[in-house]
């Protein structure tokens, strides 16, 4: 079986891969392109450890096949940081110890950077109900969400 | 096991040629979120997936002579920002929108929700309460159906071999009409409904109702239309009478299953109670 030549963007870089029809975006994420940042924890859509944005909208990638990202734009993990300069969501979760194992992260840091590109000023309930789809086993969220509220106030003043 | 191909092709007469050459053998990806899930189980085993997304018809919404046309694989983020749907159809976009995650919003579509088959797909009851009209297009040609008629069991619906979804028609709305979808879960977020219930309905100046239909969801092998309870409401100002009416034509159309979500007399009696605030939502709606 011949395999698809797929030709996207990750992370701002054009990029071309090879899969199967039946690899996910994960699969060709972690195994063909080694962006191994995105994790499977699930791999049935439940967990939102593989969280990516795929065309602007918030996905799981362990849900979409990689021959989907053909044409398309992907966000990951990889691509959050500028440079060696933490964006100020990572830099919040590194402050506020919003994370313990880590597994779930990289998951929650790319939702929470989608909501706050839609919505900059969410309320508590607000950024539940956004990362509802992320389970972490760890921190039983009260950091996480407070880290999320915390970086949103002050990228708003920043800008203020 | 058969080779999986992948193909997407970019009109609905290339899907539906693809799926006669497939002889059954293929299966249609819109969102993913329950296909991608029985690939990997291993439940289903096509040698053929046909990703309908870079379709024009299955992807776009249109207003059509006051009302809408919205494509299968609309996804759930992009119909909860269509500000028409939202304004005209409140409930079934509701619906749609209580699937799942932020994540599996991104990607779950009305034509996945209902060609899926769940008894418990949260789109449907508020789809057929919109007596939404599918677009179905297959070997010989095209055809309309009502929702109602598509989910026929648990993971069956009356689709013909090689025939796919391409979009539901949402009719234009009299004046002073309304519709709501109410699901049970036993939390807030993030799980598969205990019993739905969508009711679309329309008022006279007067208040009085005009016209209303009702559907409940997880209490049957499909999703229920519930004639009495409608009935209950046609005529009335949706006072406490009619409102018994209903909770009672709904707790009798119910034939649900005991399992770890709810028990049968536990499901029957929150069919009435959603039946009567779905109402009520519809109502405050229509009242405007």
């Amino acid at each position: 079986m011949a395999k698809i030549h797929v030709t996207t963007t990750i992370n701002g870089e054009p990029t071309e891969f090879l899969c199967e029809p039946q690899q996910t975006l994960l699969d060709v994420l972690r195994d063909e392109l080694r962006l191994t940042g995105s994790k499977e924890g699930c791999g049935t859509g439940d967990c939102g450890a593989c969280s990516v944005i795929l065309d602007g909208r918030l996905v799981c990638s362990c849900l979409a096949l990689g021959a989907e990202a053909e044409g398309q734009e992907v966000e990951t993990i990889e691509g959050m940081a500028d440079g060696d300069n933490f964006h100020p969501l990572q830099q919040k979760f590194l402050e506020g110890a919003a994370l313990q194992c880590g597994i779930c992260t990289p998951g929650f840091l790319i939702a929470a950077k989608s909501l706050l590109e839609r919505n900059p000023d969410p309320s508590e309930t607000e950024v539940r109900y956004w990362l509802a789809g992320n389970l972490c086993r760890c921190t039983g969220y009260d950091k996480i969400i407070r880290a999320v509220l915390e970086c949103a106030a002050d990228m708003r003043g920043n800008q203020a | 096991m058969n080779a999986l191909t992948y193909e997407s092709p970019d009109s609905v007469d290339e899907a539906v040629k693809l799926l006669a050459a497939a002889d059954g053998n293929a299966k249609l990806l819109a969102g993913g979120t329950d296909l991608l899930v029985q690939l990997r189980m291993g439940m289903i085993t096509p040698s053929l997936i046909i990703d309908v997304k870079k379709i024009s018809e299955t992807t776009v919404v249109k207003e059509v002579n006051g009302g809408y046309r919205v494509g299968a694989a609309v996804s759930g983020a992009v119909l909860g920002e269509h500000e028409g749907m939202k304004s005209a159809w409140p409930g079934v976009v509701e619906a749609l929108e209580l699937i799942g995650s932020t994540q599996i919003q991104g990607r779950a579509s009305m034509g996945g929700n209902l060609c899926n088959g769940s008894p418990a797909a949260d789109a449907v009851p508020a789809m057929i309460a919109a007596d939404a009209i599918c677009t179905i297009a297959g070997p010989n040609g095209r055809r309309e159906a009502r929702v109602e008629d598509i989910v026929i069991g648990p993971g069956v619906t009356s689709l013909e071999t090689g025939e796919m979804v391409v979009d539901f028609l949402f009719p234009a709305r009299p004046a002073r009409s309304g519709d709501a979808y109410l699901r049970f879960i036993p939390r807030t977020e993030m799980d598969i409904a205990v019993v739905g219930a969508g009711v679309s309905l329309t008022l006279d100046e007067a208040g009085v109702c005009t016209a209303a239909r009702l559907a409940l969801g997880a209490v049957a092998a499909t999703q229920l239309v519930v004639e009495d309870g409608a009935a209950a409401l046609i005529g009335s100002t949706l006072d406490d009478a009619a409102m018994a009416k209903l909770d009672a034509a709904a707790r009798a159309a119910c034939r649900p299953i005991d399992d770890k979500r709810g028990t049968i007399e536990y499901r029957t009696k929150v069919a009435g109670v959603l039946a009567r605030r779905a109402t009520k939502i519809a109502q405050q709606r229509a009242e405007g």
